[in-house]
């Protein structure tokens, strides 16, 4: 039951600087921790999250297990045309998740 | 490492307790939040609805409020349809008084006692993702208002049960609630600070667990921390101790979903 | 962690300055500590941040994260929430379009939280 968090102003004037802020349900199991008994906890984090506005990438991140659980990222981008921004989060484990906000550009 | 909070802590309170019948109750104009002990760059991940982890949880709730669940196959917005309004200023009132057991429950025990009558559903496990993710949209719903919890006559002896609780000195360091959240509240316990311990914004996301998390989880892991043996989750002390938190933070404004260290 | 940083600059010299890395100087909690990294540069084609890169000293695993920016960033910031086992020193590393590197460095101190409790 992912949900993800999405920070885009609605509206912005060409040429505007806009901070796009973004948050992700995730464990973020480093690898790193042992149960009770002793057995390693096997990792299971968030890999690469990536940003596209109107189709092209403007962002791209590589995670590792030093990112806190729920992963919080935020970014800048020039808002240059009205459209749509798609985010896309990629881990371990198979985990795929993406999201979208629209905005327009006046 | 560990031991080195403990010792401190026994050291901290052997020295400077003088052993007193009855704590100092903090005056209601001494009052602070947990939140004003926090470094400023944690209290800006609670103000803000976009970067607050505990927001995912609500986000959660609100999905859940709407799903039809259950042999009834009813959803909660069916008899209590947009909680913003049939929910606003509920959990300011939590623990309440429940006619059927004859007792105070709190809102995570309410939520499942509606799924089992009402919805005929399974009651959700205590610290579950779903449970927490109701209760913390629920609680929401009361961002902002002042606690009034206690405020029943008919919950008189169990606030009464709650304060002896917390007055109570247990475990392996012979330490009360109130040792260190009436008495030292001003003080440092290792690197962090001594609360007065107001549950102003529960459920919460503990930076510590890395999730949100409900009070009786914050209770059981403190009761352990001063090396007494924790009450089962769920157990009747338990919710006498919430009650009385709540009542003794009455007319601090709730949080929900508040973040802490 | 020096020889993570290796991997991305290479044999290249990276100097200090023009990165500033805002982190609390003393955290009370290691789990999630807040980061930003911001970089001056006029974010143009021919002169921008390429990508910045985090490390640490004392984690078990010194990476932390790499971002990539590019010209249509408009500012070169970026933020998250970091683990931080232990007090340490972060660095960050900025790559400029015109292949030269760039760093800042800060300290930070962690505390543990006081009462430990049983893993639920």
């Amino acid at each position: 039951m992912a949900s993800a968090l999405i920070n885009v102003p609605k509206k912005a004037k060409r040429g505007d600087v806009i901070e796009i802020k973004t948050l992700m349900s995730h464990i973020m199991e480093t690898g790193f921790r042992h149960t009770a008994t002793g057995e390693l906890i096997p990792r299971d984090i968030i890999t690469s999250f990536s940003c596209r506005y109107n189709g092209e990438e403007i962002f791209r991140a590589d995670l590792f297990p030093a990112i806190s659980a729920n992963p919080f990222i935020a970014f800048f981008t020039t808002a240059t045309e009205s459209g749509t921004f798609e985010f896309s989060w990629i881990g371990d484990r198979g985990f795929s998740e993406t999201a979208s906000a629209s905005i327009i550009v006046e | 490492m560990r031991w080195i909070g403990t010792i401190a802590l026994a050291t901290l309170l052997n020295v400077a307790c003088v052993p007193f019948l009855f704590a100092v109750e903090i005056p209601p104009d001494q009052r602070r939040s947990g939140f004003s002990f926090m470094a400023p760059d944690n209290q800006a991940i609670q103000n803000d609805d976009t970067a607050n982890p505990g927001m995912l949880w609500v986000l959660d709730g609100e999905a859940l409020w709407k799903s039809k669940i259950g042999a009834a196959d009813k959803s909660c917005a069916d008899c209590h349809n947009d909680a913003s309004s049939s929910m606003r200023g509920v959990a300011a009132r939590y623990p309440a008084f429940d006619t059927k057991p004859g007792r105070p429950v709190n809102l995570e025990q309410r939520i499942n006692l509606c799924r089992a009558d009402h919805q005929q559903a399974t009651p959700l496990a205590y610290e579950s993702r779903d449970l927490l993710a109701l209760t913390a949209f629920v609680a929401q719903q009361s961002r902002g208002m002042p606690i009034e919890a206690g405020a029943d006559p008919q919950l008189e002896p169990f606030v009464a049960k709650g304060r002896e609780l917390f007055m109570r000195r247990q475990g392996q360091l012979n330490l009360s609630c109130a040792n260190c959240h009436d008495d030292n509240w001003d003080k440092r316990l290792a690197g962090s600070a001594v609360t007065q311990g107001h549950p102003t914004g529960y459920p919460l996301y503990r930076l510590e667990w890395q999730s949100l998390g409900s009070l009786q989880r914050r209770l059981r892991a403190c009761i352990f921390g001063i090396r007494a043996q924790p009450y089962d989750i769920g157990a009747p002390e338990l919710v006498e101790l919430e009650l009385y938190l709540m009542s003794r933070a009455r007319g601090m404004p709730m949080e929900t979903p508040a973040v802490r260290p | 962690m020096a020889m993570a940083m290796r991997d991305i600059t290479g044999a290249a010299v990276v100097r200090t300055g023009k990165v500033k890395l805002d982190v609390p100087p003393l955290v009370e909690n290691g789990n999630t500590v807040p980061m930003t990294v911001s970089v001056t540069s006029p974010m143009t084609a021919e002169d921008h941040i390429k990508s910045i890169h985090v490390f640490v000293e004392k984690n078990p695993q010194p990476n932390v994260g790499n971002f990539v920016l590019g010209p249509r960033a408009g500012r070169a910031q970026v933020s998250a929430r970091i683990r931080l086992a232990d007090s340490q020193k972060i660095v960050a590393i900025a790559k400029l379009s015109d292949g030269s590197f760039w760093s800042a460095t800060a300290d930070v101190v962690v505390t543990l939280a006081a009462c430990t409790e049983e893993v639920i």
